[in-house]
């Protein structure tokens, strides 16, 4: 068992959804994120996703566009988010997602990057703008090192593109709660739960929410029907409020995770 | 290995370039837009609705016209302009705006979205927002609107919003970046039209389809004219739809030389330019593995022209394919040197060409004095230079 399915299986044999907790790497700089990153499990966090930022984030709404200029003009590059990963493995038994966009990953090599992502310690991989059919090389790669590809499913997915997800996925499904970028929307999209059960029982796989989820009430509804509850934007608004005030900034990162994490609980 | 026109293949690929990579929010838009466009392409009542608009409202077919004093001052090859510049809007862009607006028609979406760098896609797309009764908000850098004012004074007097774009770089590939971000929000109800051949499978391939327009007349009318087909066929890329819509329908003819001019800015040595296929490297942006400006760690770069429509770091993934099958050469020239272009052209032809277009006139300007004079050069002459005469009154 990976450190991803323990996880998923620990939460779930106590009735509570895993809270998995996103940052762009290098905002507002390396060694913050991972102070960060220690905060949010002493809190309660369950996984981490790692965002390796991307000059033209396509997927994301401003909050996490502007995290990313700010961690790209610190000079943070995909080698910075490999070497945090392996730092944070001195210290810590959580899962590690690299979160990011396809271009970074191709350049680095995918081979290579397959090879030192694993070696640093990390669990999973997810490229939001690497759908199954351009996947082939890169999950190759990641299975030859025993790394999960993560793969997102939207309310706009079709039952064909369901399937297609679910022969592929590795570790858990990200199933986006709205149609649109990243970034807390009030009020969830219709019909989730159904969707969920349907992506649970043809994959098998744990299935997350994500994409807009900022509250502990959200948390707590996504969590009678879902594996996961998946917050960014959230995060990010908290770390570019405070920037470089490291204490008051990781009190309140503190806090926050804790009131998503006592929520994550199965009713 | 021979040159393949018949790709994509199903997936998007022309050869490794091309493809798919976009959040798995669009694919089902995609799937939904790719589907709609093969059943139209199979209906002649949809190619013969292009065609009376194309007749009737954009002014086709545009004419081939033998550059004479161009042609006797360079001293060299036999010069025609293919006159994209006098179509409705002033470009070659409206040959795509109207088949993607009567897609967009047939699918039922009333609500179309589009990116733009110089406007002139903007302006086009516009146009037949207006002609079909289509709401229309146009995604422009910021730094687009100030270069290119006139434009977004023309989008809005056609009733269409313009949204400046302020993130990254504030120019076209961040205007492009939000219309999918408009797009993947808003798919239900809207229809993207791509500008360019460039973005995810379906578009490359039906841009270049509308587009393929110039090269099926310029064949036709270049045979009437001289009996022959060209020597050389030159367009300038940024993106690259002129290009391909002249080039496509003479891939077969190797005999026929093309020349895809891009924009070399301060110099290709420089950090300022858009030469992404002379000194680019392979990545994703947009949907498509193509040639991108991009850094060692996979950041891709702000691109600079003085064209504003040719301002973009990638460049449509059919061309990569060509330039790596060696069916297309890739050159580029400077911000100075288009300059020059866009002085002679207008002072020997009295045709004042776009910036962008003048790209393709410079290289004329350096290869047509080495060609014999029995042999026939063709410039798409893709835009017209009004909405450009205040970036070059500002140099001067």
């Amino acid at each position: 068992m990976n450190r991803i399915e323990e996880k998923f299986s620990v939460a779930g044999d106590g009735g509570r959804s895993a809270l998995v907790c996103y940052l762009t790497a290098g905002d507002p700089s390396i060694d913050v994120t991972r102070d960060i990153v220690l905060e949010l499990e002493k809190n309660g966090a369950d996984i981490i996703e790692l965002g390796i930022p991307f000059s033209d984030p396509m997927a994301d709404g401003p909050t996490i566009q502007l995290a990313s200029e700010r961690a790209l003009a610190n000079g943070t590059t995909i080698h910075d988010v490999i070497n945090l990963s392996k730092e944070l493995r001195e210290h810590t038994e959580i899962p590690i997602i690299l979160f990011g966009y396809y271009n970074p990953f191709f350049t680095y090599g995918l081979e290579k990057f397959a090879r030192d992502a694993k070696e640093a310690g990390v669990d999973g991989i997810l490229v939001v703008d690497l759908p199954p059919e351009e996947s082939g090389e890169f999950k190759k790669h990641l299975d030859n090192n025993d790394l999960n590809l993560i793969f997102l499913l939207a309310p706009t997915s079709t039952e064909k593109r369901i399937d297609l997800v679910a022969d592929n996925a590795g570790g858990f499904i990200y199933l986006v709660s709205i149609t649109g970028v990243t970034g807390s929307r009030p009020g969830m999209e219709y019909s989730l739960s159904s969707l969920t059960k349907d992506i649970k029982e043809k994959s098998g796989l744990p299935v997350g929410i994500g994409f807009g989820v900022s509250t502990p009430e959200q948390a707590k509804d996504i969590s009678n029907y879902a594996d996961a509850v998946i917050v960014g934007s959230a995060f990010v608004r908290i770390i570019e409020k405070n920037g470089n005030k490291r204490d008051i900034l990781l009190k309140e990162i503190g806090e926050f995770t804790n009131s998503l994490s006592s929520s994550c609980v199965k009713s | 290995m021979a040159i393949d026109i018949n790709l994509p293949d199903e997936k998007g690929h022309f050869g490794e370039f091309g493809g798919r990579y976009v959040s798995e929010t669009l694919i089902p838009a995609l799937t939904e837009l790719q589907n709609a466009y093969e059943e139209a392409k199979k209906d002649p009542n949809f190619q013969k609705e292009i065609d009376y608009y194309l007749k009737n409202y954009v002014g086709r077919p545009t004419p081939l016209y033998f550059a004479e004093r161009m042609t006797r001052e360079l001293g060299g090859a036999k010069i025609y302009l293919k006159r994209e510049d006098v179509c409705h809007t002033g470009a070659h862009k409206i040959n795509n705006t109207i088949g993607q607006a009567l897609l967009a028609e047939r699918m039922k979406k009333n609500r179309i979205i589009a990116e733009t760098g110089a406007g002139q896609h903007g302006v086009a797309t516009a146009t037949v927002s207006a002609l079909f009764n289509k709401d229309c908000t146009v995604y422009m850098g910021e730094e687009d609107t100030r270069r290119q004012a006139i434009n977004v004074f023309r989008m809005e007097l056609l009733g269409t919003k313009v949204f400046p774009v302020t993130s990254g770089t504030k120019t076209l590939k961040d205007a492009m970046n939000e219309a999918m971000r408009d797009w993947v929000t808003n798919v239900r109800d809207t229809f993207y039209i791509i500008g360019s051949v460039a973005g995810p499978h379906p578009y490359p391939m039906m841009v270049r389809d509308f587009q393929s327009v110039i090269g099926r007349e310029t064949k036709k009318q270049i045979l009437e004219a001289e009996g022959r087909l060209p020597d050389l066929l030159v367009a300038c890329v940024g993106g690259g739809s002129n290009a391909m819509g002249l080039f496509y329908p003479f891939v077969e003819d190797e005999e026929v030389k093309k020349l895809g001019v891009e924009a070399a800015g301060l110099g290709i040595d420089t950090e300022h330019h858009s030469a992404t296929i002379s000194v680019g490297s392979v990545g994703v942006l947009h949907g498509s593995k193509t040639y991108l400006l991009q850094d060692e760690n996979g950041q891709v770069k702000g691109a600079h022209s003085i064209a504003a429509g040719l301002d973009y770091p990638g460049v449509g993934p059919e061309h990569s394919y060509f330039n790596d099958m060696g069916a297309v050469d890739y050159t580029a020239v400077t911000d100075k040197e288009a300059l020059e272009g866009f002085s002679f052209l207008s002072k020997t032809e009295g045709i004042i060409p776009a910036l962008e277009t003048s790209h393709a006139i410079a290289q004329v300007m350096k290869a047509a004095p080495k060609m014999s004079k029995d042999e026939i050069v063709i410039i798409c002459l893709s835009g017209r230079g009004d909405k450009d005469i205040h970036t070059v009154t500002d140099l001067e």
